[in-house]
């Protein structure tokens, strides 16, 4: 068996005095979709960023494909990890076409001089989003949408494996948040090698979608495994404090509907 | 845009340099203006004019992607303010220096990165932290730097004090040779920096965190970044005083023409820059004849009510 996208263990860190994770676990083998939940401030987006080498924990330590993180330039990880942020506040009026092309950069020299592969990778990514309409636009005169789908064609562009996405859904109607996983689950099948690992707010795309779900609470894994084994009424109401209804439809689908906050 | 596209706006810039320059020469106060005025005076001015409007304006399109701020300017952000203050202080402890002395480019390029390390200490402590707050500590800083160099002008005599303050206006004057070539230096070493890291710009702009994840090694850009504007930004300073919002009008202009694509930007700021301080400084020699205005002044003249309009969309942009 192939050394797993990225590794994590007993990953630590505090900011101040204020523990934010307490020893968290995660593992994104090939083909595996892992999605990361959790209340808001359980740790879920310090652990993604301790995964993609920002942030340097007081303690663990992190792999990719097999290889120390801490060993690696920024250009050798981002030379095999993508990382898609929730939205990006940029001011200059970069054009989609240009931001896309952004994500073959850990493959260009110094002066970013793009060669012809280069360029249509970027074209195949704008297309693959349909964003080859908007490819001469100004980036930050997009809409919250039309930016998700540029910053994942960037990452589409940046061809590598291994993806981490912060709140893909976040700010996404029902449609956009379903054709989203939809995307990411199509760019999963498509080559066996690949894996993805997202932090997410949304219970029910998450169980609908992932392989397994890793359940956050004050910075510790409250619980994992597949998401309808790790949904239940009595875990939800312990890490959320909410009093859920959890139900199966006749293809065994979770179905989860909260009713209170029990605090 | 593609690399035909970019030489072609380069070329562009180039001759638009080049007929700012023969505008120059070919007017002025004189009546007839022989070939001593045009060669010995008009030349070395246009030239240091040149040097200086670019490498301000290179300076603030850097300063801006690094900050990821488009207000960013040496001027507003206390750069030229601390380069000043170094070339006033050895002004008054020096006795002997004059403006221009050679004393005073490398003070003030000391004084230039003592405020880009005060910057630089806290960008890196910024983090995700809005980056208005460098604008801030820019303006605070400035008013630190002018009641310093009231102090050390009281502290020489007066004759000079009249002096020193024409420079904080900003003023292209005649300077000698040496220091002329001394200046063409320092901006050639800050122009290369600018060129080596303006891909590395393109991601930098985009938020250090997204640039990393891009494989760019953020401190490092942001150390040659700021080495490299700082010897710009003390070279122009030290010959030319205080000329503000260069650095914020000549980027602003080309990015809405041409994009934001570093790898053009770069080095059509310094084109345009050169081209746009020639041009006010000509302006600056003719409107009032025989009169002459600091350059400084006419640009500050354009540049604050471009800063105020910048400053409106970012607010009505950014959420908070």
């Amino acid at each position: 068996m192939s050394a797993p996208l990225v590794r994590a263990r007993g990953i630590a860190h505090a900011f101040g005095a204020a523990p934010v994770l307490r020893g968290v676990d995660l593992e994104l083998a090939p083909g595996r979709l892992v999605a990361v939940a959790g209340p808001n401030g359980a740790g879920k987006t310090t652990l993604l960023r301790a995964l993609s080498g920002v942030l340097r924990t007081d303690a663990g330590a992190v792999e990719l494909g097999g290889r120390p993180l801490a060993e690696l330039s920024r250009r050798e990880i981002a030379q095999c990890l993508a990382v898609v942020p929730q939205d990006s506040a940029m001011p200059f009026p970069f054009s989609v076409r240009e931001m896309v092309a952004l994500g073959r950069a850990p493959f260009l020299g110094p002066l970013g001089r793009e060669s012809a592969e280069d360029a249509a990778r970027t074209a195949a990514a704008l297309a693959a989003l349909d964003l080859a309409p908007l490819a001469a636009r100004a980036y930050p005169t997009l809409s919250g949408g039309e930016k998700r789908r540029v910053l994942l064609a960037r990452a589409l562009a940046q061809g590598v494996d291994a993806w981490l996405l912060d709140e893909p859904t976040a700010h996404m109607d029902l449609g956009h948040g379903l054709s989203c996983f939809g995307f990411l689950r199509e760019w999963l099948a498509a080559d066996p090698a690949r894996g993805i690992a997202l932090v997410t707010h949304d219970l029910v795309l998450a169980a609908r979608f992932a392989d397994e779900l890793v359940l956050l609470a004050h910075g510790e894994v409250a619980a994992r495994g597949a998401p309808a084994e790790v949904l239940t009424a009595e875990r939800i109401a312990a890490v959320y404090g909410v009093e859920a209804r959890v139900d199966r439809d006749a293809d065994g689908r979770l179905l989860l509907s909260p009713l209170r906050a029990l605090r | 845009m593609s690399g035909g596209a970019r030489a072609r706006v380069l070329v562009a810039l180039a001759l638009l340099l080049a007929v700012a320059v023969a505008a120059s020469l070919a007017v002025g106060s004189a009546e007839h203006a022989t070939r001593d005025i045009v060669l010995g005076i008009r030349l070395p001015r246009a030239v240091l004019a040149a040097l200086v409007g670019a490498g301000l304006a290179t300076s603030g399109a850097l300063l801006q992607a690094l900050l990821q701020n488009p207000l960013a300017d040496p001027y507003v952000l206390g750069i030229s303010g601390g380069a000043a203050l170094g070339g006033v202080l050895a002004l008054a402890l020096g006795g002997g220096l004059w403006l221009g002395g050679a004393g005073v480019p490398v003070v003030a390029f000391a004084g230039a990165l003592a405020a880009s390390l005060l910057l630089y200490a806290l960008a890196a402590a910024a983090g995700r932290a809005p980056a208005h707050s460098l604008l801030l500590t820019g303006v605070v800083f400035n008013a630190f730097a002018s009641s310093l160099i009231v102090f050390a002008t009281s502290a020489t005599d007066l004759a000079r004090v009249a002096g020193v303050f024409l420079w904080l206006i900003g003023s292209i004057r005649l300077v000698e040779p040496g220091l002329l070539a001394g200046v063409a230096v320092c901006f050639a070493l800050g122009l290369a920096v600018a060129l080596r890291f303006a891909y590395a710009l393109n991601l930098v702009a985009q938020g250090d965190e997204t640039a990393t994840h891009l494989g760019v090694d953020v401190p490092a850009v942001r150390r040659w970044v700021f080495a490299g504007t700082a010897l710009m930004i003390g070279a122009s300073v030290a010959v030319s005083g205080l000329i503000g919002f260069v650095g914020l009008i000549v980027p602003h202009l080309l990015r809405l023409s041409f994009g934001s694509d570093h790898r053009l930007l770069v080095p059509a700021s310094a084109l345009g820059g050169a081209a746009f301080l020639v041009v006010a400084d000509t302006l600056a020699r003719v409107v009032l004849a025989p009169t002459e205005l600091p350059v400084g002044a006419l640009t500050s003249l354009v540049g604050g009510p471009l800063f105020l309009l910048l400053l409106r969309r970012e607010l009505t942009r950014l959420p908070s």
